[in-house]
């Protein structure tokens, strides 16, 4: 038979997907002619600058058949040995025991058996479930879709997202600048044209664009920081670890010891408070609370501490005459603060109190004139000139799901009855006591006050939940503190729980049942490039071009695997709600519809579109940039595409979304909510980590480990299921046949523990205990070690016991459960010592 | 008839190794005979990067080098294999024929790049083909080139002033180097911006230790010969690359008003120098 191309996306890009005899023999960057490609071109310096006509995927895209195959997929449905539905559960044998193979109709009944019993009993809040992200691309077959308006048309109780990976910015720098409507994060529009023609000088915080890649939008911008590297721009880099952006830009590295950013940014302000280094008219102009701040800078307030550079220096071990000359070029300079992935993540804010880095990286820049030719907060990763004016659907926005969106007849997913919520990062708590509280809606997109509702569970007049629907599952790698997972899923207050899952995770094996889904190369979708919608609104701008893919099945399901859709149709039919749930759509007639409801139907038939697999919306000719903030800075109502922005297009369009529409030294929300906050205080204050550099943990457990993004993997997705990733030797190192996970460790640290490159190590706390291989490296300096907190799987040397120790390099068994602080429940995994040493078995 | 090569721009690298997964992706599972029989699952790599880290301190530079058959003109690979079984195409693509390599294990060892790889199931030599099968079914890129974010890796006819290789040689071509050409094997794959020594090191000023010095004065000689001389930036840090290995070079540090200090440093690895203090006058 001859070759077959079918066109697909992945999280890392679009893909050509070559099948030959109904296998997929391999799979490159979308092959698109070169003459459908019309490059944007910037013009700056003398000099033109214009994307290559070829798209360029993430690492991982390039393993995508690899991660396809069936070396780690879950081909059929399994029962755990010893657990009956009609008679003994076993539940403490979660993790421990084996599993049967059964068939779909079994595994079916079973399933939807527990759900109408728990209806029936106690109603649909004693059901809970919750999606891993990202292990798959589309909207008609992704986890918002089809898993949200199942489990909404059960009434269940859903579980929270944490930002997880922007913590400090959710909860400390909305207070700051409000982009409450992006969760914390700036927005980028035009920003690389910005930096071209004005930038002097980046200053990467915590950053690593190469790594992490503007999240979804594969190594596109890489071809930007060349051109910025070959420009002459000055860069420098502030992270524990010398990262790959570092290196590749051979950039000033100033490596601060783990929780002392704030610090460090502290002493940069005084510097310019001290030596009148900022731009006072801004500061007058278009912020509050100056005063307020400059006192607790100077130690004015604060017991008389000034936030000098020497005291600084002391907690960061940067020397203080660097964060001076630092400190003065960066005034002198048209400077780009580009702190973390898309311009507001980056480790140093899932520390602890990691919300007062994220207000003083926005205070710094506020300074210094935010919003002005060349100063802004960028990544590096967005703000390609692009047409933002066409809209189609993503998956994480009401009009890209198919439970809220108008193309539904019935909007499952906004007519669940239940009130009751759950918060992940305190989801065993919950369980194990039966009652928990937290603060905040998750992700608070909608309002600032939305981050001031105290929850509590179980909310009066609903059930416990008594059944997890786990759809995805990768947490023992990347939440914190995970052996207490490991408790919940092994207590009998959790009397079933099922897994549904194309790969085998870190949780999976704790699953009474296990359904195995199948990925978007086995069935038919549709979705563009990079653009997840919702709270990223236009992440497209991350691209080079705009990629609009109808999502083609290549192959059959492997094994028995079905589709998400599929598998909660059939289970629908069981509970006598197929039509309400289906409506009678197949996946195709859902995909027909998105795309029928998106601006691209005037441009291209859904027959051309099915056909031809692919459309790259144009850029217009007449293209006017608007960069991010410069409305702001030249009081302007807002002219960039921040369609989230609630103030757009009304009268208070020249404002931020603060409560006083500026930017805020001294934060009105906090001192409206919560004014005798300590930890998030109205104007940021350094606080020293409960378990940083010289807390008394610190005698026990002198290591320092930081755990940021992974650079070949996303999150813990291509790991582990990926073999091909497993033999790059920075990712994962083989020895005596065991792919072993790394931790990258300084010279002096290892010598003085007698370790030496290629030697296994245990890493451990009082928490937990996880092997991994050392690398011998100049990256990370004395006292900190690193490793990647993304492992996908859990392999510990006695299974299903809470606390042994791990084999494949779940870090985050050393985490603490600890959040930023009392008000503000983000996740703190590079706030954690440990201790390491040889192992020996 | 095209001439192909591939120069690689180190100073782009990211060490990313989306050409190494490429390459997986292409030859992995597949025949493509007799250029190549497929290639194990795991084991092989064609095309790696190794990541060479230079430095001590804060003052540290890691770089990639992705290597691959070097389609050498010399082809030591092929010294002692049986006839034909190790030849060059028209095109300057040097192949390993499946069937005539059979059971050769010479040609691996021979290899001074350590590029050629055995395919134990199928008892056959295995190595980068330059995706000669591509090339043949007119394709105008190759795997590993065509998933380079950055244009590091550069593949094309040398010959055509137009490809992309010609135009990255017709721009850097004076830095353009084989890698360990005292080898002697005559390489065409060709490296732009290998990893040479470097001196590092920061200016202080004794009674003003508290400051970074912006715009002192450091020269570096060999023997008598200036090789640089620069001014140190706003950290007070100074650099010179591209040196010489095992060489011995004289560093002078100078400021207005201050007593030059001078040291001997050889470069056996880069060197960080550390803190070079002024006194005054």
């Amino acid at each position: 038979m001859a070759e077959q191309v079918f066109t697909n996306m992945t999280n890392g890009g679009p893909i050509s997907v070559y099948v030959k005899d109904g296998k997929i023999v391999r799979i490159r960057p979308l092959q698109v002619p070169e003459d459908e490609l019309k490059p944007w071109v910037i013009n700056a310096g003398g000099k033109t600058y214009s994307p290559p006509k070829t798209f360029r995927l993430a690492p991982p895209g390039h393993a995508e058949r690899n991660r396809f195959e069936p070396y780690n997929r879950i081909l059929y449905p399994l029962k755990r040995v010893d657990f009956d539905p009609k008679g003994e559960r076993n539940p403490q044998n979660r993790g421990k025991s084996d599993y049967v193979r059964i068939s779909w109709e079994e595994a079916l009944d079973i399933v939807s058996g527990e759900m109408k019993r728990l209806l029936d009993a106690y109603g649909g809040s004693a059901i809970t479930g919750m999606t891993s992200s990202h292990h798959n691309w589309g909207i008609v077959g992704y986890k918002m879709g089809p898993f949200s308006r199942f489990m909404n048309m059960l009434n269940y109780t859903p579980i929270l997202d944490n930002p997880d990976s922007w913590e400090g910015w959710h909860w400390g720098a909305t207070h700051t600048y409000g982009f409450q409507w992006r969760l914390g994060m700036p927005e980028q529009f035009d920003l690389l044209e910005d930096a071209l023609k004005n930038t002097e000088m980046i200053v990467f915080w915590s950053n690593d664009p190469d790594t992490t890649r503007g999240t979804y939008s594969g190594q596109e911008s890489a071809i930007w920081r060349v051109w910025l590297k070959e420009k002459g721009i000055k860069t420098v880099f502030i992270d524990p670890f010398f990262n790959y952006t570092a290196a590749a830009m051979d950039g000033t590295w100033l490596p601060p010891r783990p929780g002392s950013d704030t610090a460090l940014a502290m002493a940069i302000a005084y510097v310019w408070i001290t030596e009148g280094r900022y731009d006072k008219e801004y500061v007058a102009d278009k912020t509050i609370g100056f005063e307020e701040f400059k006192d607790y800078i100077l130690g004015i307030s604060d017991n008389g501490i000034a936030k000098t550079p020497e005291w600084a220096e002391e907690k960061s071990g940067i020397p203080a005459r660097k964060i001076i000359a630092l400190a003065r070029e960066w005034a002198s300079k048209r400077t780009c603060l580009s702190s973390g992935c898309r311009g507001g993540q980056g480790s140093a804010c899932r520390t602890a109190y990691g919300t007062e880095w994220a207000r003083m990286m926005v205070l710094l820049q506020a300074m210094q004139g935010l919003g002005k030719p060349g100063i802004s907060i960028w990544g590096t990763t967005m703000g390609a000139p692009a047409d933002s004016n066409t809209w189609f659907p993503g998956y994480a926005e009401p009009r890209g799901q198919m439970g809220k969106s108008p193309v539904a007849k019935n909007k499952l997913s906004l007519q669940n009855k239940t009130k009751q919520r759950l918060f992940r990062l305190t989801l065993p708590e919950a369980i194990l006591t039966g009652k928990e509280d937290f603060w905040g809606d998750g992700f608070c997109g909608q309002t600032l006050d939305q981050q001031f509702v105290h929850n509590l569970y179980p909310m009066e007049g609903h059930s416990t939940v008594k059944m997890f629907y786990r759809y995805g599952g990768s947490f023992m790698g990347t939440m914190s503190d995970t052996n207490k997972w490991v408790n919940m899923y092994q207590s009998d207050k959790l009397e079933f729980v099922v897994t549904q899952d194309c790969w085998y995770g870190s949780e999976t094996k704790f699953a009474d049942i296990i359904l195995p889904a199948c990925t978007n190369l086995e069935r038919n979708d549709l979705g563009e490039w990079a653009a997840c919608g919702g709270y990223t609104t236009n992440a497209h701008i991350g691209n080079n071009y705009r990629v609009i893919v109808r999502e083609k099945k290549c192959v059959e399901p492997l094994g028995e695997s079905k589709s998400d859709y599929e598998i909660l149709t059939l289970l629908a039919e069981r509970l006598g709600m197929k039509e309400l749930y289906t409506e009678g759509n197949s996946e195709d007639d859902w995909a027909r519809l998105f795309f029928e409801s998106s601006d691209i139907v005037k441009d291209i038939s859904w027959e051309e579109f099915n056909e031809k697999g692919y459309y790259i919306v144009p850029i217009p000719d007449n293209y006017k940039p608007t960069p991010a903030m410069r409305w702001y800075y030249e009081g302007r109502e807002c002219d960039t595409p921040d369609t989230g922005n609630s103030k757009r297009g009304t009268e208070k369009a020249k404002e931020l979304g603060t409560y006083s529409g500026k930017i805020e030294f001294a934060a009105e929300s906090l001192r409206q909510n919560l004014p005798d906050d300590t930890e998030r205080p109205i104007v940021p204050h350094f606080i020293p980590s409960w378990e940083g550099y010289k807390s008394e943990v610190h005698k026990k457990y002198p290591l320092q480990i930081i755990m940021p993004h992974p650079r070949f993997s996303f999150h813990t997705h291509y790991d582990t299921h990926t073999p091909w990733i497993n033999e790059i030797p920075f990712h994962r190192v083989e020895k005596d046949g065991y792919y072993w996970w790394p931790v990258r460790i300084n010279p002096e640290d290892a010598k003085a523990r007698n370790v030496s490159g290629g030697d296994i190590v245990e890493l451990y706390n009082d928490r937990g205990s996880v092997l991994c291989i050392a690398q011998v490296t100049e990256r990370v300096p004395v006292g900190v070690i690193h490793s990647y907190g993304c492992s996908a799987k859990y392999d510990p040397l006695v299974p299903g016991k809470p606390g042994a120790t791990d084999k494949a390099g779940c870090v985050n068994l050393l985490t603490a459960s600890k959040l930023l602080s009392k008000h503000a429940p983000g996740m703190t995994p590079n706030s954690c010592l440990c201790e390491l040493r040889k192992w020996e078995a | 008839m095209a001439r192909y090569g591939i120069v690689v721009d180190i100073e782009k690298c990211t060490g990313c190794h989306s050409c190494f997964l490429a390459c997986k992706d292409e030859y992995v599972g597949n025949d493509y005979l007799p250029n190549s029989v497929a290639q194990p699952e795991s084991g092989h790599k064609w095309i790696q990067l190794k990541e060479v880290e230079r430095g001590t301190g804060t003052k540290i530079k890691v770089d990639y080098i992705p290597m691959l058959c070097q389609h050498c003109e010399k082809m030591p690979c092929g010294v002692s294999a049986p006839e034909g079984a190790v030849y060059r195409r028209k095109d300057g693509i040097v192949i390993i024929n499946s069937e005539k390599a059979k059971g050769c294990k010479k040609i691996v060892n021979a290899c001074p790049y350590g590029v050629v790889y055995w395919n134990e199931e199928k008892n056959v030599p295995q190595k980068c083909t330059l995706c000669a099968h591509m090339l043949d079914q007119g394709e105008k890129t190759v795997r590993c080139a065509e998933s380079c974010p950055t244009g590091a890796l550069v593949f094309g006819d040398l010959d055509d002033p137009n490809s992309p290789v010609s135009k990255l040689l017709s721009e850097k071509g004076d830095r353009a180097e084989s890698y360990k050409p005292e080898l002697g094997a005559e390489p065409v794959t060709k490296y732009i911006g290998l990893p040479k020594p470097f001196i590092v090191g920061e200016v202080l000023l004794a009674d003003k230790a508290k400051e970074c010095v912006k715009g002192a004065k450091v020269t570096l000689r060999d023997g008598v010969e200036t090789v640089a001389e620069i001014a140190t930036d706003f950290f007070g840090d100074f650099e010179f690359k591209d040196l010489k290995k095992n060489s011995d070079y004289t560093l002078t540090a100078e400021y207005p008003g201050y007593f030059p200090a001078e040291m001997n440093v050889k470069t056996y690895a880069s060197v960080n120098v550390g803190e070079i203090v002024l006194k005054a006058k």
